[in-house]
């Protein structure tokens, strides 16, 4: 299960964990060599009583250790909308749950409803071996949320069935606006000026945004024996679309698609790209991790081995062009092979950096990447590497470093720290459907891997996993984040599934510590359902949540000894007219007092000043601040940088960053 | 006199329309709109607000996928299980602890999707044209297999197989095996309105990537071990 990834949809019951050593364990014990259609023709005894239970974890690895049972997340109560909720430094503010539109319109699991939506997805069968409230999560799990984009006030909810947008002047009272249905899942979304970027993978998707699909094609009345495809019905379908759809989104109520890049793998995800000397155009990327579908369905596909077919539709990334002016004219300008090699070989990447003994996988797909523009960088996790681009010419983007790890199952997503100096990468192990943040999962699988960045090279510092022991109902893993904006310190809120969500300083990247959090309990105890946080953003002062099952999740930072309500303010200072986390963008924080005072909270926390210089640098601050910055004041102020400057040649590195940063800000501070 | 009175109802008239205004964006606000976009070029449609969500028809060869994809991940935890008392090699070790994990995950998965749709989780020969494995065995004299899965005859051999022999016989066998998993997501993806179940969808793309990606790295351990 190494990829999954993301794809979170399997909605439906997913299976508890590693089930397997289970199962191993079992055969190694009874070792008759049984003929393999056997274990095939009769389920054990206990899944025929209940298919949906669970199992217990595999022992943990040797030398690994797990997750934390002690947390207070790792025993709380169950519920859809009632669960047991823990929180550290994190305050929640508001669940608005999925619109009627991408539900049943029940709450009731004995809603007949819920009962005809199991038949239409043809679950007719052992529902009552299914808890109630259960069957209604899953019946509605056919719409499952995905990630997110923003703009002004508005935010933008992808969901494998649509769209939803809300209003979000008030985060309180944040509000719906338009429900847009347009299936074809992952519906990953972006957001630039009036146009809105959506992914779409998946057979049922259609260029008219239709919910019908496709017809099933019935079994072949006289098929030879033994043949591997006993159905007839050619698959191509003129109206299927599988790639990035563009709306015009002038209207915010009435968007409207003017284009549909077509592309041969569909977009699993998607990044947008902004280069800073073209006005004219942006550019998309699209990664695809999904079958390569037939030439007769879309001219030119071929999903051959590299070796044998040059025009592979595996081993490269899909860059559209999208000109602002005529966004109609949008199509793919380039398909780079960004696994390749100077050889001409497209497949190169197992020979790529690594930090471990184990080899890369056949990396012939990104699963997400990140661009950096204003550093002329990107970073791609790609399923078997963690690669870094230079994208300084966006359509023809050029492989820098490739690393890969032992532990790494499926490399799902990248961030970089604000200064470009560090990227943290995440392991999708499981793919999100798996359990796997239990006592027994190790705490290095399934978690993000730190990297220094240096001279275009990257190098491992450190993994770090959500702490905190989750049940084996509990679908968890790391998932989408984002940096939060507290000058002089590296932090990213994560989305970890059903294991909530958990914000981590990375400052020190050998050493990353989680400083907040929130957790709710799982949908149910004994079976595990596809729900949780897919991705957790910070935008202008609040974090939002996209809540698989539940809906959108708006929370606040509170102060903790971690971080204090001034590193907060100061986070609050910087605001954005748009984000779209996969296209990052730097930020820069005004020389305002505000700002100050969250790095002499820091110097304190870190013991870089002696108390007496912090209080004194709090009171000058202070008079600054209550006098309006008069004469007097600025002069105090801008007396005690020198000191400051001097300081920061016996600190730690992020400690001098923040000394000099405050002496700056000391010297001239802004109203 | 007049000017008052044009004066007061010119105020009504403010008054009214202030709250005609606010009483727009009020409802605004609490009916949001449900739209469906047409085709690239085509307007988009307002649809009714009790509007609910449907989905596409269910597939049967997504069922017979599924039957078929247990019996083929059976062979695997089959292997894996008899690593242990075969070979010392830590590393064949460790990647088959992996294999056995997912497969059996993977299984685990099949079996409730099968059993959530009230299918059988292996398919129903009579009921199952150019799979009546019953009778193809009858004739053949040899088991029904899937794409890529071990003969009889290779399980033998690798059951008889120790240490440097078992683990290249494992490696090749696993290659085999996992190639033919591949044939056979491509074959489902081959089939009209197969893979439009979500959770199918993410499911087959998984075992595509997991399967290739252990295929390279059992390619470089023989290449490592020839």
């Amino acid at each position: 299960m190494n990829r999954v990834h993301e794809i979170i949809f399997r909605l439906l019951l997913v299976s508890l964990a590693l089930s397997s050593c289970l199962a191993a364990t079992t055969l190694a014990q009874t070792p008759s060599p049984s003929p393999s259609q056997d274990a095939t023709k009769a389920p054990d005894k206990q899944e025929q009583a209940n298919p949906f239970a669970l199992e217990p974890a595999a022992p943990l690895p040797p030398g690994m250790t797990g997750s934390d049972t002690s947390d207070p997340r790792a025993k709380l109560t169950p519920g859809i909308y009632d669960a047991g909720e823990a929180a550290m430094g994190i305050k929640h503010v508001l669940l608005v749950k999925k619109p009627d539109a991408f539900q049943l319109g029940a709450d009731n699991p004995d809603d007949p409803k819920v009962q005809k939506m199991l038949g239409q997805m043809g679950a007719g069968g052992e529902t009552s071996k299914m808890p109630k409230p259960v069957q209604l999560v899953i019946a509605q799990l056919s719409f499952a949320n995905s990630d997110l984009a923003f703009q002004g006030n508005h935010l933008f909810q992808g969901n494998f069935y649509g769209l939803n947008i809300f209003d979000i002047s008030n985060p309180a009272k944040a509000s719906l606006l338009t429900t847009m249905i347009c299936p074809g899942g992952q519906n990953d979304v972006s957001v630039y000026k009036n146009l809105l970027f959506m992914s779409v993978e998946m057979a049922n998707g259609r260029l008219d945004c239709g919910t019908q699909g496709f017809p099933p094609a019935p079994p072949h009345p006289s098929p030879a024996a033994g043949q591997s495809n006993p159905f007839s019905a050619p698959p191509a379908q003129k109206d299927r679309f599988r790639g990035v759809r563009i709306f015009d989104i002038s209207d915010i109520k009435n968007p409207v698609q003017v284009a549909a890049v077509q592309s041969c793998r569909g977009s699993h995800t998607h990044t947008l790209v902004v280069d800073p000397n073209d006005k004219n155009n942006v550019y998309i990327y699209i990664s695809g991790t999904s079958f390569v579908r037939q030439s007769e369905e879309l001219a030119g596909c071929s999903g051959g081995k590299p070796d044998k077919d040059p025009n592979t539709a595996l081993f490269r990334i899909d860059v559209i062009k999208v000109p602002l002016a005529r966004p109609q004219d949008s199509q793919i300008v380039s398909s780079p092979r960004i696994f390749g090699d100077e050889s001409g070989a497209m497949n190169a990447l197992h020979s790529g950096g690594t930090h471990g003994k184990e080899k890369p996988s056949d990396t012939d797909q990104c699963h997400d990447i990140t661009v950096y523009s204003s550093i002329g960088l990107a970073a791609g996790a790609c399923s078997g590497n963690g690669i870094l681009l230079d994208i300084k010419d966006p359509a023809h983007p050029k492989r820098l470093d490739a690393v890969n790890d032992p532990n790494y199952a499926y490399w799902h997503s990248a961030s970089f720290s604000n200064d470009g100096k560090k990227v943290v990468f995440t392991d999708e192990w499981g793919g999100g459907l798996g359990a796997r943040c239990r006592p027994n999962d190790p705490n290095k699988w399934g978690a993000d891997a730190i990297f220094h960045l240096h001279d275009n090279k990257l190098s491992f510092a450190s993994y770090y996993k959500m702490p905190a022991a989750q049940g084996d109902s509990e679908n968890c893993v790391a998932h989408n984040g984002s940096l939060i904006p507290v000058p002089g310190r590296d932090l990213e809120v994560q989305a970890w599934y059903q294991g909530g969500i958990s914000v981590m300083d990375f400052t020190d990247a050998e050493k990353p510590v989680e400083i907040a959090y929130f957790d709710r309990g799982p949908i149910d105890p004994n079976m595990l359902v596809l729900a949780g946080d897919w991705s957790a953003y910070w935008y202008n002062g609040h974090i939002y949540a996209s809540e698989i099952a539940r809906g959108l999740d708006i929370f606040e930072l509170t102060p903790t000894k971690f971080l204090t309500q001034n590193e907060i303010d100061a986070a609050k200072t910087v605001r954005m007219s748009e984000l779209n986390v996969q296209n990052q963008q730097k930020i820069d924080w005004p020389r305002k007092l505000v700002i100050a005072k969250a790095y002499v909270d820091q110097l304190e926390r870190s013991q870089a000043l002696p108390a007496d210089r912090v209080a004194t640098l709090r009171t000058a601050i202070q008079a600054a601040e209550k006098s309006n910055l008069n004469r007097k004041s600025v002069a105090k102020l801008k007396g005690l940088a020198p000191s400051l400057d001097q300081s920061a040649g016996t600190t730690s590195a992020a400690d001098a960053n923040r000394l000099r940063a405050l002496a700056d800000i000391l010297r001239n501070p802004a109203r | 006199m007049r000017t008052i009175m044009r004066a007061s109802r010119n105020g009504l008239f403010s008054a009214a329309s202030v709250a005609f205004l606010l009483f727009i964006s009020v409802s605004a606000q609490q009916t949001p709109v449900v739209v469906q976009p047409g085709a690239p070029g085509q307007p988009t449609r307002t649809l009714p607000s009790s509007t609910r969500a449907t989905l596409p028809p269910a597939s049967p060869a997504d069922v017979q996928f599924m039957q078929h994809m247990i019996m083929h991940h059976a062979q695997a935890v089959e292997m894996t299980a008899l690593i242990d008392s075969h070979t010392a090699n830590k590393e064949l070790r460790t990647l088959g602890a992996r294999i056995s994990r997912s497969q059996s995950d993977e299984i685990k998965f099949m079996k409730r999707w099968l059993t959530t749709r009230g299918e059988p989780v292996a398919p129903e020969m009579a009921d199952m044209p150019g799979m009546d494995m019953a009778s193809h065995q009858m004739k053949s004299g040899h088991e029904m297999l899937m794409p890529g899965m071990l003969t009889a005859k290779q399980m033998e051999a690798l059951r008889n197989a120790k240490g440097e022999e078992f683990d290249h016989l494992f490696l090749t066998g696993m290659i085999q095996h996992h190639n033919g998993a591949l044939i056979m997501v491509k074959d489902l993806f081959d089939t009209a309105g197969a893979g439009q179940d979500a959770e199918l969808f993410n499911f087959t793309t998984d075992v595509d990537t997991g399967q290739r990606a252990e295929i390279k790295i059992m390619q470089t351990m023989l290449g490592e071990k020839p």
